[in-house]
């Protein structure tokens, strides 16, 4: 190689560079980790790739509530990253803080990035939503709570479909039990699954002002009498084996995969997981049961997971960014293949389409139940979602009155009682911190 | 101690100390004042507006039945901690002094424990105590014991003490074996000719002369079951089922870090460093002036 060639080099290698330098760099916060954050990096590079102005980086930053923890105390150091995801929980936080967040709606409008609200699922959007139908964060990764069966254990006892409605939950199980099984059903993210997508499910109101939509001065309801029945018969199904509680968040699903429950109630997320720990076993899934004696017809449930918020205090060419990458990860082919991956829903009808196109849930049976779940119907005040400040404490309070519930500590409607009275706490200092 | 060194230089000995005063602000007086000053305000998360509120956070406490269980929780933990890990580790000592072959095994056995992350040791005895395939759980069941620490608070609570009795006993075995060692002999063997046995010379000699190191291991291991064992409760219990677990500290760390109430946080840290500040005199107090030889 002569001089010529390697000064060349040189120069292409240093203008190179400096392009690389010129970058636009957008930090993401985020709280995927193992599998899913491998999925995150890819979408990332992806993006990085599809263009050269900007480069999207993601960061790890643990759990859920570390993440937005770890947000909160960079934001009042200044140092606050553009992009963070959010678990459902802090919404009410995030939006509460006015002054912090760029909601993605101004986002998109003031850098002129094409936007239409109409293509997102609304079951989705709708907790992410103003009253006056302005989305605040981007919806990234949602789950919905669904019915996962365990088949060879309800062909051994006989039982043809899943259950629908709670009155079959517990003849199914009678029916289990007698064929030699331990437990009949279990769940996971028992506040979620038991007392908010109890709500939603059969359109019963957790708290008034429109499940905490409509105003701060929200009260918290869920002590009225569907759902004192429903956590009273749980109990009385908790002695008699029919349910089995193995701990919060996602720690019971042990006894799903052992096999000791024939069925569990879990994230729709949970797939992949479940698939994973039981490699021989067909496992089904099906349509969370409702309370026929409430509704005749059930309603959509609501959302779990996450969405990604805007902080402000970055340039507006980072916006830029930020929005050129929204539209990217909204796009059908990213969705579609996010939602294929991790089995959270898609957040767009066209990603819904694409999916179904693909033939994907044909090869992939149950993987298209929580979206039919989520849009059968159109969402009612009941079942749009909820927006209840510090709502992640009075999360805590529900797992510690309904443990006291299932232990036999406590009866149902002193459980709930508790729970509604401390939670109405958590309301009252989360509607003084915002004055 | 009443030996004091002279310095003739003024600045020497200040530039001596200075390091050690600025770490002591920098890391535990500036915090310690944000934390007094934090306890008297209710603010929101991002810290966009606070609110002067005196004494409410600590008036609220004080009011709060959840926050009093925390605390019987607590002393129920800790004195359960610090009694079975130097019960533990004082008769393994006293084993250990005895024992001539292969007394390094033994010696860096019994210390292993104690380089065990908190948080790694909430693991693993996590899934030796676990319902479905615990090895544990599955001889307590073969008993006749209804073995679900997700939802027994008797049984949750057993499984917390047991993990950081288990991380304790390492450390407590350490000072105990010195102590034991520098027992003089020749009083063993001046008991010995006069005839008692091991066990009434332990009794009767060893242990008054080890008390200083007994009351410094008292202190030391509530000081840890006070706020060491967050890792193991964290790991295990996350605090339930119930509140059963949740000591103080566990409780700081859930209003504080994931109910972002910093507000009462902040005043139950305070609460938590006057408490540490008040062992921290007992034990000066008692060690230099009442227990002795």
């Amino acid at each position: 190689m002569s001089i010529k060639n390697l000064t060349g080099l040189a120069v292409a290698a240093t203008l190179l560079s400096a392009q690389v330098h010129a970058k636009t760099e957008v930090e993401w916060w985020h709280a995927m980790g193992g599998n899913l954050g491998q999925k995150v990096n890819e979408i990332a590079a992806d993006f990085n790739k599809s263009q050269s102005e900007y480069e999207i980086k993601p960061v790890y930053k643990g759990s859920y509530a570390e993440t937005m923890t770890s947000a909160i105390a960079a934001f009042r150091a200044q140092q606050q990253p553009a992009i963070v995801q959010v678990f459902e929980v802090g919404t009410a936080t995030m939006m509460g803080a006015e002054q912090a967040i760029y909601p993605i709606h101004e986002l998109m409008k003031e850098t002129n990035e094409s936007f239409n609200p109409n293509n997102y699922l609304s079951a989705v959007t709708g907790y992410y939503t103003t009253n006056d139908g302005k989305m605040l964060s981007m919806p990234f990764n949602s789950s919905t709570p669904v019915l996962y069966y365990n088949k060879a254990m309800f062909k051994k006892a006989g039982i043809k479909s899943a259950p629908k409605t709670w009155q079959e939950m517990e003849d199914v199980s009678v029916k289990l039990l007698a064929s030699g099984a331990q437990c009949g059903f279990s769940t996971t993210w028992q506040s979620w699954t038991q007392i908010e997508n109890f709500g939603a499910r059969n359109n019963i109101a957790l708290a008034d002002n429109s499940n905490g939509f409509d105003g701060l001065d929200t009260k918290f309801k869920f002590n009225s009498a569907p759902f004192v029945d429903h956590i009273a018969q749980m109990a009385e199904w908790s002695k008699s084996g029919i349910f089995k509680y193995g701990g919060r968040q996602s720690k019971g699903m042990p006894l799903f995969y052992t096999q000791e429950c024939a069925m569990t109630m879990g994230s729709s997320a949970g797939l992949a997981g479940i698939q994973e720990n039981m490699k021989d076993i067909d496992v089904g899934v099906a349509e969370l049961p409702f309370d026929d004696t409430l509704i005749s017809t059930p309603q959509n449930t609501i959302i779990g997971g996450a969405s990604l918020w805007v902080l402000r205090g970055h340039s507006d060419e980072q916006y830029k960014g930020v929005a050129e990458f929204f539209t990217y990860l909204s796009s059908p082919k990213v969705q579609a293949d996010w939602h294929q991956f991790t089995g959270y829903l898609p957040i767009t009808k066209q990603a819904h389409a694409l999916t179904k196109k693909q033939g994907f849930y044909k090869t992939h049976p149950g993987t298209e139940t929580a979206v039919i779940q989520m849009t059968s119907t159109k969402p009612t005040v009941n079942s749009k979602g909820i927006r209840f400040g510090n709502f992640l404490q009075t999360r805590d309070i529900i797992n510690e009155e309904l443990e006291s519930v299932w232990s036999g500590d406590q009866s149902a409607q002193v459980a709930l009682n508790n729970a509604v009275r401390l939670g109405n706490e958590q309301l009252r200092r989360f509607e003084r911190t915002q004055q | 101690m009443s030996s004091q060194a002279v310095f003739k230089n003024k600045w020497l000995p200040i530039a001596l100390i200075t390091p050690q005063l600025l770490i002591t602000a920098v890391f535990f007086l500036w915090p310690a004042g944000q934390a007094i000053f934090q306890s008297f305000q209710l603010e929101d998360p991002f810290g966009l507006s606070s609110e002067f509120v005196g004494l409410e956070n600590f008036i609220h406490l004080y009011n709060d039945s959840n926050y009093l269980d925390s605390l019987f929780t607590t002393l129920q933990f800790s004195i359960s901690v610090a009694f079975l890990a130097m019960i533990s580790a004082l008769i393994l000592s006293a084993f250990a002094e005895h024992i001539v072959r292969g007394s390094l095994f033994y010696r860096t056995f019994l210390i292993w424990p104690y380089a065990v992350a908190p948080l790694v040791a909430g693991s693993l005895w996590l899934f030796l105590f676990d319902p479905t395939i615990g090895v544990i759980a599955e001889l307590l069941q073969w008993f006749g014991i209804n073995w679900n620490p997700t939802l027994n608070d008797a049984h949750a609570m057993w499984m917390v003490i047991i993990t950081s009795t288990w991380k304790q006993i390492s450390y407590n075995f350490l000072f105990f074996l010195a102590a034991l060692q520098s027992v003089p002999k020749s009083l063993h063997e001046a008991a010995a000719i006069d005839g008692s046995g091991p066990v009434k010379r332990f009794i009767t000699i060893s242990f008054p002369l080890i008390s200083p190191t007994s009351f410094f291991l008292l202190v030391i291991n509530f000081v840890y079951a006070f706020f060491d064992t967050f890792g193991i409760i964290h790991a295990m219990t996350q605090g339930g089922p119930g509140r059963s677990t949740s000591t103080l500290v566990y409780k700081v760390y859930n209003d504080g870090f994931i109910g972002l109430n910093l507000g009462s946080s902040a005043a139950q840290s305070v609460i938590l460093m006057i408490m540490v500040a008040l062992l921290t005199v007992f034990q000066f107090k008692y060690i230099e002036k009442k227990v002795a030889y």
